[in-house]
């Protein structure tokens, strides 16, 4: 998907796209357009929508509505939901593999992950993890899949071939969000009340470095890292800072923060523009979203959605 | 043995990994009370308040320990009002050095004062007494239920953030009317807000029948108000006052809008998931007092994780080491105050259908931590066990 990204902003650089936002309070999703900046759709989706995520072809979305206890899939042209995916009680966040078949979702009532195969719509596997699974990633070769478990306060290390956890490794209290870097090198998990960003070597699962931050004026308690994204180049990761209405930017390099950006109120998820020139953040209290310029590292605009928006996902439109 | 059998119900849920590295045992401890009657009979103490919380806590604690290593026991002993607490807790204290104590101000101190408890880690549970976090603090007590100044902290930044700073005070006859009175009052006056009149509630009528006849009399001559204040502690009278007063005013304090620990409208930071563990586990909401014992047995869970070891003093040092960040669905983290063994909490005020603010309010500020606006703060307490 990544590379898919990439590919299609070297060939249009002006390409136009859209962000997905899911709203969690208001069962919508939140259609943006990135040239002008609005909403130019609202689709009706199941009740309380929260992960979201396009298939590497953008031809199908696939978004978990919480309370519905299902995984949706929809035709993001029409905005028709096709099918529904079996997906274990309450989906909060989900990954999909490299290659598309798979879908590994976190059930955050049953502490259990759920593997589903999205071509034969069935539960592949069930695996027993920490309470409350909540952050999903899988690692860019496939091999590898993450849940961290917010009350467990764990990394849980699967290996996809056997469903099996390999290892289980403690960050800091809540972790919400899991990502590994392009190369796979490297997992990073952000802890929401520990207020830390932990950076993991893929190859042995130890711990090599860990992100704190420090904003003027606002209580060390209210940092709190949930989101966040890696740009393209690796180079740089944005980390949504929750109720302290900030977004930190990070150098993956030397772990240092450079810049903290104001945006509205509890920001929670974010997605890029097609050409990576512009990073969308979900502001759930405030209900809306605010557009930073990634070069300049400033916040550009708000636009408001629905009710508590939540998750975000880009999609590149033709044009 | 027979007569201590009879006296102290035994109870134990235990889940023993075989290979287990570490085991952690807890003992809860409920010295009963006599509870008075009320007047109303709508909303009985439930039989396993508190308990249900430490069981909901037991079942997060096994599961990380299930991949660690960490093998947790809850064993609950309960002893019937003016039964042998002594005997009790000496052979609680000599099967685990870890507690959660469920009991009022005077037998928490004679549990905790115990040769047998000296290096034991024990967590009050049930009361909000203020001496337990001033002059009567003991090094091997831990508080994870708010003291009361913490909720009337709370209460009082909310109503002075809304400019309703002029309060009148419905007291109850009981102790406990009394404390929460006297907390009321010292809050009113640390965030400068004025307590125009005070009555004592006195009736003994049925007000099931007769509120709508008594209360608006009895309200009648208070000077004018913003918001009456009710001390009703014991839950007796006070659910009568509200849209029976003289004049047309909102209730707060033990009654309609409250400082609460835990409340069941509670949703936002991740509580609907304690809510609907706990829920799914006692097949009723959660209570402030449920909550406490959550919260510290959840404690000594992050503690063996952290540590990776069961015995009072390293477990002591960890929670009071500035390494400790619990999660306590609250939105900011849980941590204890180095002074005195306060759990630091957020105060969720409420009304019965959902969250009106959580303090500490916006734009009451603190040296160290916000959280420190609400209860006794260092330089504020006597207490000297912890000190050095």
């Amino acid at each position: 998907m990544r590379l898919a990204a990439l590919l299609i902003a070297f060939a249009l650089p002006a390409q136009a796209g859209e962000i997905w936002v899911t709203n969690e309070k208001d069962d919508t999703v939140s259609v943006i357009d990135t040239d002008t900046l609005e909403v130019t759709r609202t689709i009706q989706t199941g009740e309380r929508p929260r992960g979201i995520v396009f298939s590497s072809d953008y031809s199908r979305v696939y978004i978990c509505a919480s309370d519905s206890d299902t995984v949706q899939v929809m035709d993001p042209v029409t905005g028709e939901i096709l099918h529904d995916l079996p997906s274990g009680e309450d989906p909060e966040q989900f990954a999909l593999s490299p290659d598309g078949r798979h879908l590994y979702i976190a059930n955050e009532d049953d502490a259990v992950t759920t593997v589903v195969d999205t071509q034969s719509r069935t539960v592949v596997a069930q695996i027993n993890v920490g309470v409350e699974p909540e952050g999903m990633a899988v690692s860019p070769d496939g091999k590898i899949a993450i849940t961290t478990s917010e009350t467990t306060n764990m990394a849980h290390w699967i290996d996809t071939s056997t469903h099996a956890l390999f290892a289980n490794t403690l960050v800091d209290s809540r972790p919400r969000h899991a990502e590994f870097t392009a190369d796979g090198a490297q997992l990073w998990v952000s802890s929401e009340i520990g207020g830390t960003v932990t950076v993991f070597d893929t190859a042995t699962q130890a711990e090599t470095g860990k992100i704190r931050f420090e904003i003027t004026g606002v209580n060390a308690d209210l940092i709190q890292p949930v989101g966040f994204m890696f740009t393209p180049d690796g180079g740089t990761v944005f980390v949504a800072l929750g109720p302290s209405n900030h977004v930190a930017v990070i150098n993956t390099a030397t772990l240092e923060v450079e810049d903290y950006i104001l945006v509205g109120r509890r920001v929670w998820h974010m997605a890029f523009s097609p050409d990576n020139s512009q990073l969308f953040t979900t502001n759930g209290v405030s209900g809306d979203v605010t557009v930073i310029d990634v070069a300049a590292r400033t916040a550009l605009k708000s636009i408001k959605v629905g009710r508590f928006p939540w998750g975000a996902a880009m999609r590149p439109t033709s044009n | 043995m027979f007569k201590r059998t009879a006296m102290a119900a035994l109870f134990s849920i235990a889940l023993t990994p075989a290979n287990a590295e570490v085991q952690v045992p807890v003992i809860y401890l409920q010295a009963k009370v006599a509870l008075p009657p009320v007047l109303s009979n709508l909303d009985p103490v439930p039989a396993d308040l508190g308990i249900a919380g430490a069981e909901t806590a037991l079942q997060d604690n096994l599961t990380t320990g299930g991949f660690l290593g960490h093998a947790y026991s809850l064993t609950v002993v309960k002893v019937e009002p003016g039964g042998d607490l002594i005997g009790a807790a000496n052979d609680a204290l000599a099967r685990s050095g870890l507690m959660l104590l469920d009991a009022t101000a005077a037998d928490i101190l004679r549990v905790a004062d115990l040769p047998a408890a000296r290096e034991a880690l024990i967590f009050n549970v049930a009361s909000g007494a203020p001496g337990l976090r001033d002059g009567d603090c003991r090094t091997n007590l831990l508080h994870s239920i708010p003291e009361d100044a913490m909720r009337t902290d709370a209460l009082m930044q909310v109503l002075q953030s809304k400019r309703w700073t002029t309060l009148a005070l419905v007291t109850g006859p009981k102790p406990g009317d009394v404390a929460f009175a006297d907390a009321l009052k010292r809050s009113a006056q640390k965030f400068g807000l004025a307590i125009a009149g005070e009555k004592d509630w006195t009736f003994d009528t049925d007000l099931r029948r007769a509120a709508a006849a008594e209360m608006p009399l009895f309200t009648q001559d208070l000077p004018d108000h913003d918001v009456l204040l009710v001390a009703d502690e014991a839950d007796d009278f006070g659910r009568y006052i509200e849209h029976n007063t003289w004049q047309p005013r909102p209730i707060a304090g033990s009654e309609g809008l409250e400082p609460m620990a835990w409340a069941p409208v509670l949703e936002q930071w991740g509580a609907v998931q304690l809510q609907n563990r706990f829920k799914d586990h006692a097949g009723r909401p959660m209570q402030s007092r449920d909550y406490a014992a959550w919260a510290a047995l959840r404690a000594i869970g992050e503690g063996v994780t952290r540590t990776n070891a069961a015995d009072p003093a390293t477990l002591r040092d960890y929670l009071l080491s500035d390494a400790f960040a619990l999660d306590g669905f609250k939105g900011r983290a849980l941590t204890f105050r180095h002074w005195n063994g306060q759990l630091r909490q957020p105060i969720p005020v409420v009304n019965a259908r959902a969250l009106v603010v959580q303090a500490p309010v916006d734009g009451f500020l603190h040296q160290r931590n916000e959280l420190d606006t609400l209860g006794l703060d260092e330089a504020e307490s006597t207490c000297t066990a912890f000190k050095g």
